[in-house]
């Protein structure tokens, strides 16, 4: 049009003078249509998505698992809507990041924890990861990692107790050290009870199978891309192999994927929209990133486990990934040769 | 066969069944025309009729108010009511000739009556300047001017949009179909202007009737060929067409002749055709009226100057009272608010919705989810850019490269936030645009 200038004010007094005595009809700026795409839906796709993992969990740990994972749920929605209601903002909860937030949060907890702890870690993850630097999309940290990591160095003792019931109450108390501890100690592991996720561990991390489904159904639906999740498996099996000193024994590597919280960090934690970088590019940067760190701090570190720390580290560092991937946008041209034209 | 298409860009349900299949019809105007100075990219045109005077169809009511502007041409015979602001599209009012019908019709002589065989390259282009063709695709940029590149050598291709990306539209569908001779003999009267030019009918392929057509009528052409095109939106948009047929990239600084390319979209070749072989001015078009309100949506030969209301009236009216009412298409068209608004040379559809998209939608937090990148054609980050526009963050908004936006809304269509992304970016693109010009 030769004049651009678009005026989209809805209250034009002049028109209600002209003939047209119906209601004016709605203006907006473009595009006028939209998707069927929404927050609520993305959400809700990952929680699916973490239901085999979830119902393995309960499988394995038996009904306390169960508990943990309402208590926690249900704790991070009464934390999210008390905080809005007290600052008088607007209610949120109906995005439903906060049952995703609690779900993965009891998912990364022991099942031996007091019932109090997921309400704790609820406290944490909601109101100060999340609420105090201004609500959903404006956390630096994954709010259920930066709980976990909170209440693992608060209370280690009780969060790294690995002893559970197979299947619930009847049964004997099984304790021991994680299979990557195993690993890590030079002590024979099981690769197969690994992958079916029959193993001491946290209560959603444990089952590499489930975890799988779960993380190849948001690639194969367009939810998360696979860049992310395939650089930091990658990197840290390449790591892994050079400095290990295992080369590339497969039995060892394959232990690292299915052991410990890789499978759960790399395709639902690592992934979270809000705290990873944007671009195909930057995502990455970061999944190599990631991967290193783990392979640091499985390693190197005094624990076997190293998932959670690599991601909330990596999580700080994003802002420094998005300034060196800015895209190059299209029809770029180097400032030498743009110069001539 | 390879399939020609650019990265990025969106599928939106396409809503062309409700008219694809309706022939051209001719409506003919009941009541006062209204024709704005103002209907191209460049100066208003001036007026050179007074108040009272007597015009025919065909006649020039007002010459072009520069070179980068274009003549207004009467399409009815009758009576100048008045000059006056009249309001159009955009929502602004705008200096308008209004004038009354007399029904009669009579034609103003031929605005050139050279045959186009004996015509020198400046005269075509003359032609096409004098009969005010303009970019019938939307922005309304003169084709005289597009033609008249700094260096012609250097164009080898010719590009026809017949991409039709955009949503519910079928004009240019209907026009490939029932006029491919016009079509193809206006892309031979512009290639002709380039001696190193080859011709390229650039279509979607959703359109295979339109392809199989036209590869048949220029089977036997040696310089005019067919491409086929994902179909996608935004693949009509000038800088991704020209990227998926020739794979040359140009940014905003650039023209479509810097990459050796001239676009033009359907409707223009064929006014060029028009007046280059017959010598009649740019005075009508093809308008798709149509959205789920109407009870019979219909493409129209519709004369520029004819009021919206009349072709409402034409497609049966409304079966439902529409929500929304767009000029143009859903992703780039305009609202209006009132459906008195004339038809100019660049309105391509008249869109009737019952459910209002935008309102339905409360915009929520952005949850970085990437969607707006993967989709900006312009290989943006529109999540970040609507950030420094919403927050004036000038500065950040350059380095951004928030001027590469094509604002084709790519990315507020995908936003699972619904956030008004495209809205916001096009606010600070213009005020950058005003700065530049001061």
């Amino acid at each position: 049009m030769a004049n651009e200038n678009n005026k989209t004010s809805e209250t034009n007094e002049n028109t209600a003078k002209s003939e047209n005595k119906k209601a004016l009809r709605s203006v907006s700026a473009t595009p006028h249509i939209r998707d069927h795409s929404s927050t609520a839906r993305i959400m809700s796709l990952v929680i699916v998505a973490l239901m085999p993992a979830t119902l393995d969990g309960i499988r394995v740990f038996g009904p306390k698992a169960l508990a943990i994972i309402l208590i926690s749920i249900v704790s991070c929605i009464v934390f999210e809507w008390g905080f809005e209601k007290i600052t008088k903002q607007k209610v949120t909860i109906g995005d439903r990041s906060a049952v995703l937030t609690g779900l993965l949060l009891a998912l990364n907890l022991p099942v031996s924890v007091p019932l109090w702890m997921p309400v704790l870690g609820g406290f944490f993850a909601i109101v100060v990861v999340k609420m105090l630097f201004g609500g959903l999309g404006k956390n630096f940290m994954n709010p259920a990692l930066g709980a976990r990591c909170f209440l693992m160095l608060s209370f280690s003792k009780l969060m790294t107790d690995f002893s559970y019931r197979p299947g619930g109450n009847g049964a004997d108390v099984v304790s021991g050290p994680t299979a990557l501890a195993s690993l890590k100690n030079g002590e024979a592991y099981d690769l197969k009870q690994m992958f079916l996720g029959y193993e001491a561990g946290t209560i959603g991390e444990t089952s590499a199978l489930s975890l799988l489904l779960g993380g190849c159904f948001l690639i194969a639906i367009g939810v998360i891309g696979w860049e992310l999740t395939y650089t930091y498996i990658l990197s840290l099996l390449v790591f892994v192999a050079i400095f290990s000193g295992h080369g590339l024994d497969i039995n060892y590597l394959s232990a690292h994927v299915y052991g410990g919280g890789l499978m759960l960090g790399a395709f639902f934690m690592a992934t979270d929209y809000v705290t990873r970088p944007i671009t195909k590019k930057g995502q990455i940067l970061y999944g190599i990133f990631l991967g290193v760190l783990t392979g640091i701090f499985r390693l190197y570190g005094p624990g076997a486990e190293g998932v959670s720390y690599a991601i909330i580290i990596g999580n700080l560092i994003v802002p420094l990934i998005e300034r060196v991937t800015l895209p190059k946008h299209f029809g770029y041209q180097k400032p030498a040769k743009a110069a001539k034209n | 066969m390879l399939k020609l298409t650019f990265r990025g860009g969106c599928h939106p349900y396409d809503g062309k069944d409700l008219s694809k299949d309706k022939a051209i019809k001719e409506w003919l105007p009941k009541g006062e025309l209204v024709y704005p100075l103002s209907q191209h990219i460049g100066a208003p045109a001036k007026v050179i009729v007074e108040k009272g005077s007597h015009v025919l169809a065909g006649e020039c009511i007002a010459e072009a108010g520069g070179f980068v502007s274009a003549p207004i041409y009467a399409s009815v015979s009758g009576t100048v009511k008045s000059v006056e602001k009249r309001r159009v599209v955009t929502g602004d009012l705008v200096d308008c000739i209004i004038i009354e019908n007399d029904g009669k019709y009579e034609k103003a002589p031929a605005i050139t009556d050279k045959p186009y065989e004996e015509m020198s390259r400046e005269e075509v282009i003359a032609t096409i300047q004098k009969a005010g063709i303009v970019g019938m695709g939307g922005a309304g940029f003169p084709t005289h001017v597009k033609l008249s590149p700094k260096e012609p050598d250097k164009i080898d291709t010719v590009i026809v949009n017949c991409a039709e990306c955009e949503p519910y539209l079928t004009s240019d569908y209907r026009k490939m179909l029932e006029e491919p001779d016009l079509l193809i003999k206006g892309l031979q009267i512009e290639t002709a202007l380039f001696q190193n030019a080859r011709g390229v009918l650039a279509v979607e392929d959703n359109k295979p009737d339109c392809i199989k057509l036209l590869k048949e009528k220029t089977k036997d052409l040696e310089n005019i060929s067919v491409a086929v095109l994902k179909t996608k939106y935004p693949q009509g948009s000038e800088r991704q067409l020209i990227y998926a047929v020739t794979k040359r990239q140009i940014n905003s600084k650039m023209l479509p002749a810097d990459a050796g390319c001239i676009v033009n979209n359907v409707d223009t070749v064929i006014s060029i055709c028009n007046a280059v072989t017959k010598g009649e001015p740019l005075m009508h078009r093809i308008v798709t009226v149509t959205g789920d309100a109407i009870k019979d949506p219909q493409n129209f030969k519709v004369l520029t100057g004819t009021d919206y209301s009349e072709l409402i009236e034409a497609a049966g009216g409304f079966i439902q009272e529409p929500k929304k009412i767009i000029s143009g298409g859903p992703m780039m068209g305009f609202a209006l608010f009132d459906l008195h608004i004339p038809v100019t040379k660049t309105s391509s559809a008249l869109l009737c919705m019952t459910e209002d998209e935008v309102a339905r939608w409360e915009p929520s937090a952005c949850i970085n989810c990437g969607r707006c990148v993967e989709v900006c054609p312009s290989r943006l980050v529109p999540a970040h850019l609507a950030d420094h526009a919403e927050h004036f963050n000038e500065e950040e908004f350059l380095r951004y490269n928030g001027m590469e936006c094509v604002e084709c809304g790519s990315c507020s269509y995908v936003c699972p936030a619904k956030r008004q992304l495209a809205q916001s970016i096009k606010t600070m693109r213009k005020i950058q645009l005003a700065k530049r010009k001061k």
